[in-house]
């Protein structure tokens, strides 16, 4: 029997504003406990929320960029439940009137490309966090920290579109990138701004009718993605193989074992007991402000991608890497300009610049070698000045000091030598002192060639112009 | 005459003139409190100290003429439900008994604004969920007209309070007839504006979509001079209208000539207590022969409103209420050391019987396979309702009907029945489902279309010029 799975994802992206959805406390991350709180995010008696602009800018940025339509009239909910790090007892989110509705993301799959549905995008509060206590005092305790209540977050559901782990994975980065593309998310899924559930259900191939799902949480990295959905999938399949049935339920990856471990079953899922929230006006949202933020929407991933291999010419995989962050694509495009070689440009920066980069752990805003200067060096690597061998050298003391390459060259007294005359006076030198390797040259031991340029490098400390260095030498050496 | 007995702006008068200062008018109230209120249990905490150094300020302002208001330095009390910063706040609940606010309501600051003096909160129904004050977790209020009677509720111990001279104004919330019937049943103005037009911010919450604050008063000038201070926008409460708010008192002298009054056939029902009705009929009879029009008015699907109102209502609480776990302030019983116990514990001993039973009412009405039949119904229904007003408001100007079925009931009459309680709103209820103003004079409620406060008052004080209900004072 041949099995398909069915997945779909939910995904959670706090939103980068700088204070909280209902109330003006700060949302950086990482404060001492319980310090960016209010009354208002501690849920005292008698306050109300008051909503943040920017964050539903911010989310219909996000509606746009995904082909939503956004909904003229969307309804804040309660969400009703018991939990320490729910301070009102309720979650205000959006339910059956969310903000966006009806939007498409494509992914890029073996053979083309694939459109995944969006079902909805809506906003909602984020809760705290419970830390437990391990210590031999406070073993046995939880501890309540409530900074992230009310951090702004935008729920993304999907269709049940996509048909493998790797379909799932690529859809999430590509969320990812949109997000980070927008600057509405930092979209890092190791401190849980991005965060991921995934609807997963089997049935036989052809068969229309979908199966039983399970609802996959804890999955906290792109690679946890797929290996909990693969989990799942094998274990959906084993079950219904050896005649087993389904059941709806929320199940937990478990990364360390790399197995997902049943949570509740759908007879203890809780009964949210959603209404309208009467402390909120239902949201409007005035054509003119769609259209505004539309307008000055930045070009997404996949327009970029596209217009680089279009427009440069360049290989799809380097454009796929320079896209990879708005900065590296907006430093690839300063750099290009001034040295009008698209793919020389690439390799440097794909090259030597990332890996530079990767090694310091730097980001590419923080790249003490400046577009401008990049494209410098490719000018003179290009015009033979140098060699591409001493330009990487060149390019390393640029990255270390935050020099201009004309300025290293010319300290080192590193310009290559590409006068004819003054290169012909070496190579003769060579030429004299080596008679018997001139013989053997002759008499066909063409292998040779190597030796020859090799000295002459030597006798100039490797500034010799190498094309020229060939060239005098072949007619030398005849 | 006692300084106590006077209106505000009365009161207001002779501190301007220099007849006497705040000081001594906030002394005369404390001293009154400490006369009657072991008898009438009108105050849960007062703050006699806070008083004074703010009566203090108020007589600086006052010979400063700075920023003087017709409040300032009138002494007046606010009802246990609104927050003061660093005065205990219970709404007159166990699970709040420790509850020290850090922040002010919009209401409260407000009225500090005005220079107005903060005497104490005032006892009330635990969460505002009651119609006699009998539900307050720590004890009864009186009725000063007759100690063996209730002073209504929720908002009892504010209109106790008025009727034995121990404030000035007071300010109550109105959910379903908070402020309305307690103020018939002690024979008070009491005014619940539009929904939204004084913000909720700092106000505990009951039923966030039906709740409002305001005043308790002497008379209809004071209802006005009172609902200009609390009024207005407010950026805290989104829902708080976003409209100027005019002087009310300078639509009073207007009179009521010309107005037409609507009167609903369905608020004369068989069953009513015949001296109500009479009341009642007799100030129709003052209002016609001031001037104003009797026209007929129908609102159809007034006999919902109560059902209507406790499935909307008590759902609403359920979910407002879901904060006071233990976790945070407020009471914490915790003897199991788990979460789920600590979390039964403090609910169970924290909140009243009645406030349990609309805590579990709302909890079944939102449940899965409930929503629908309940509370989803009871809102479309409400759209009706409101409806059904605003198709009145096109034949008439203001309508009028009683305030509350009965007069005020005896102390334990019907605290043991639930929905016999329930149905001392039934002529309130329908204004706050549709969010409109409503105030109540001795004897009879005025009803008018939204943000129109100015021709109730106007109307209000038309029949009250007419009348002598307003200047009684009970024996006390």
């Amino acid at each position: 029997m041949k099995f398909e799975a069915v997945i779909g994802l939910e995904v959670h992206a706090q939103l980068l504003t700088d204070s909280k959805l209902f109330c003006s406390c700060s949302t950086k991350f990482g404060a001492e406990p319980n310090t960016q709180v209010c009354p208002i995010c501690l849920g005292m008696p008698g306050v109300l929320p008051v909503l943040n602009r920017r964050a539903v800018e911010y989310a219909v940025k996000m509606a746009i960029a995904v082909d939503c339509t956004v909904n003229p009239k969307s309804v804040f909910a309660r969400k009703n439940y018991f939990y320490p790090d729910l301070p009102k007892g309720y979650q205000i989110s959006q339910y059956t009137e969310p903000l966006a509705e009806r939007g498409r993301l494509d992914i890029d799959i073996e053979g083309g490309r694939k459109k995944i549905g969006i079902t909805r995008i809506h906003m909602e509060e984020d809760a705290g966090k419970l830390l437990h206590g391990e210590g031999p005092e406070d073993s046995g305790y939880s501890f309540v920290d409530l900074n992230r209540t009310g951090v702004p977050l935008i729920e993304i559901v999907s269709e049940p579109d996509m048909r493998t782990s790797e379909e799932a994975q690529a859809y999430l980065k590509a969320l990812r990138d949109i997000i980070v593309y927008l600057g509405i998310s930092n979209g890092n899924m190791e401190e849980g701004s991005f965060r991921c559930d995934a609807n997963v259900s089997v049935r036989l191939a052809g068969e229309r009718k979908l199966g039983t799902k399970a609802e996959l949480k804890n999955i906290n990295s792109f690679k946890f993605v797929r290996d909990a959905i693969d989990y799942e999938i094998q274990r959906q399949t084993d079950l219904i193989e050896s005649g087993g049935k389904v059941v709806q339920e929320t199940r937990l990856f478990d990364s360390s074992k790399g197995v997902t471990i049943s949570m509740r079953s759908k007879e203890e899922a809780h009964d949210y007991r959603y209404f309208p929230e009467p402390d909120l006006l239902p949201l409007v949202i005035e054509a003119g402000m769609v259209e505004a933020l539309g307008a000055a929407l930045p070009e997404l991933p996949r327009a970029k991608r596209e217009r680089f291999v279009a427009g440069y010419g360049i290989p799809a995989y380097d454009a796929g890497v320079l896209t990879s962050t708005r900065e590296l694509a907006d430093y690839y495009e300063e750099a290009v300009k001034r040295t009008d070689d698209p793919k020389a440009t690439s390799n440097w920066i794909m090259g030597e610049l990332l890996r530079l980069l990767k090694e310091d752990n730097r980001d590419v805003r923080d790249c003490p070698v400046t577009p401008e200067n990049l494209a410098g060096l490719i000018t003179i690597v290009k015009k033979g000045e140098i060699s591409g061998k001493m330009g990487k050298e060149v390019f390393e003391e640029m990255y270390g000091t935050g020099k201009t390459p004309e300025e290293i060259v010319k300290a080192k007294g590193l310009v290559q030598i590409s006068d004819e005359a003054e290169l012909s006076g070496i190579i003769d030198g060579i030429i004299n002192a080596n008679p018997e390797s001139v013989e053997r040259y002759r008499a066909g031991k063409t292998q040779l060639m190597g030796f020859f340029v090799g000295e002459t490098m030597k006798a100039t400390k490797g500034r010799a112009n190498p094309k020229l260095v060939n060239k005098l030498l072949k007619e030398r050496l005849g | 005459m006692e300084l106590t007995s006077l209106t505000i702006h009365e009161l207001s008068e002779r501190l301007s003139r220099k007849e006497v200062s705040a000081v001594e008018v906030t002394k005369a109230f404390l001293g009154r409190i400490g006369e009657v209120d072991g008898k009438t249990r009108a105050y849960i905490t007062v703050t006699a100290e806070a008083a004074l150094e703010a009566a203090e300020r108020a007589d600086g302002m006052l010979a400063r003429k700075d920023d003087v208001t017709p409040m300032t330095g009138i002494p007046v009390s606010v009802k246990d439900i609104f927050c003061t910063r660093g005065i205990r706040t219970t709404c007159a609940s166990k699970i709040l008994g420790n509850f020290i606010p850090p922040y002010d309501s919009t209401v409260v600051k407000k009225l500090k604004g005005s220079g107005a003096v903060l005497l104490g909160k005032t006892n009330m129904d635990e969460f505002a969920m009651g119609s006699s004050t009998e539900n307050s977790a720590f004890f009864k209020t009186l009725n000063p007209w007759a100690p063996d009677r209730v002073p209504g509720g929720s908002s009892g111990g504010s209109a106790a309070a008025m009727a034995a001279s121990e404030c000035a104004a007071s300010v109550g919330t109105d959910t379903g007839g908070s402020i309305r019937q307690p103020a018939a049943c002690c024979g008070v103005v009491g005014l619940k504006p539009t929904y939204g037009r004084v913000s909720r911010f700092g106000m505990v919450a009951f039923a966030s979509s039906l709740d409002q604050a305001g005043p308790f008063t002497r008379d209809v000038t004071d209802a006005a001079i009172m609902l200009k201070v609390m009024a207005g926008h407010d950026p805290l409460d989104s829902t708080s209208v976003n409209m100027e708010v005019p002087d009310y008192r300078s639509f009073l002298a207007a009179g009521c000539k010309g107005l037409k009054v609507g009167i609903p056939k369905e608020y004369f029902i068989e069953g009513m207590d015949p001296d109500v009705e009479k009341a009642v009929r007799d100030a129709l009879d003052v209002l016609k022969g001031a001037g104003a029009e009797l026209v007929p008015v129908s609102l159809p699907h007034t006999e919902y409103a109560v059902a209507v109102y406790y499935l909307v209502a008590t759902a609403e609480a359920s979910s407002n209420l879901a904060r006071y776990d233990g976790v945070k302030y407020g009471l914490r019983v915790n003897e199991a050391g788990n979460l789920l116990d600590m979390y039964k514990k403090t609910r169970d001993s924290g909140f009243g019987g009645e406030v349990k039973r609309r805590i579990m009412l709302g909890t079944y009405s939102l449940s899965a396979g409930y929503y629908e039949a309940y509370y989803k119904k009871a809102s479309q229904v409400r759209t009706l309702v409101r409806d059904d007003f605003s198709a009145a408001f096109k034949t008439c100007d203001v309508i009028a009907t009683p305030t509350a079925p009965t007069a005020a009931f005896r102390l334990g009459e019907k605290i043991e029945d639930p929905l016999t309680m329930y149905l001392s709103d039934i002529f309130t209820i329908s204004c706050n489902l549709a969010g409109i103003p409503g105030i109540s004079v001795p004897c009879g409620l005025i009803l008018g279309w939204k943000v129109d406060e100015g021709t109730v008052l106007r109307t209000a004080y038309a029949y009250e010029q007419a009348t002598e209900w307003h200047k009684r004072r009970p024996a006390i």
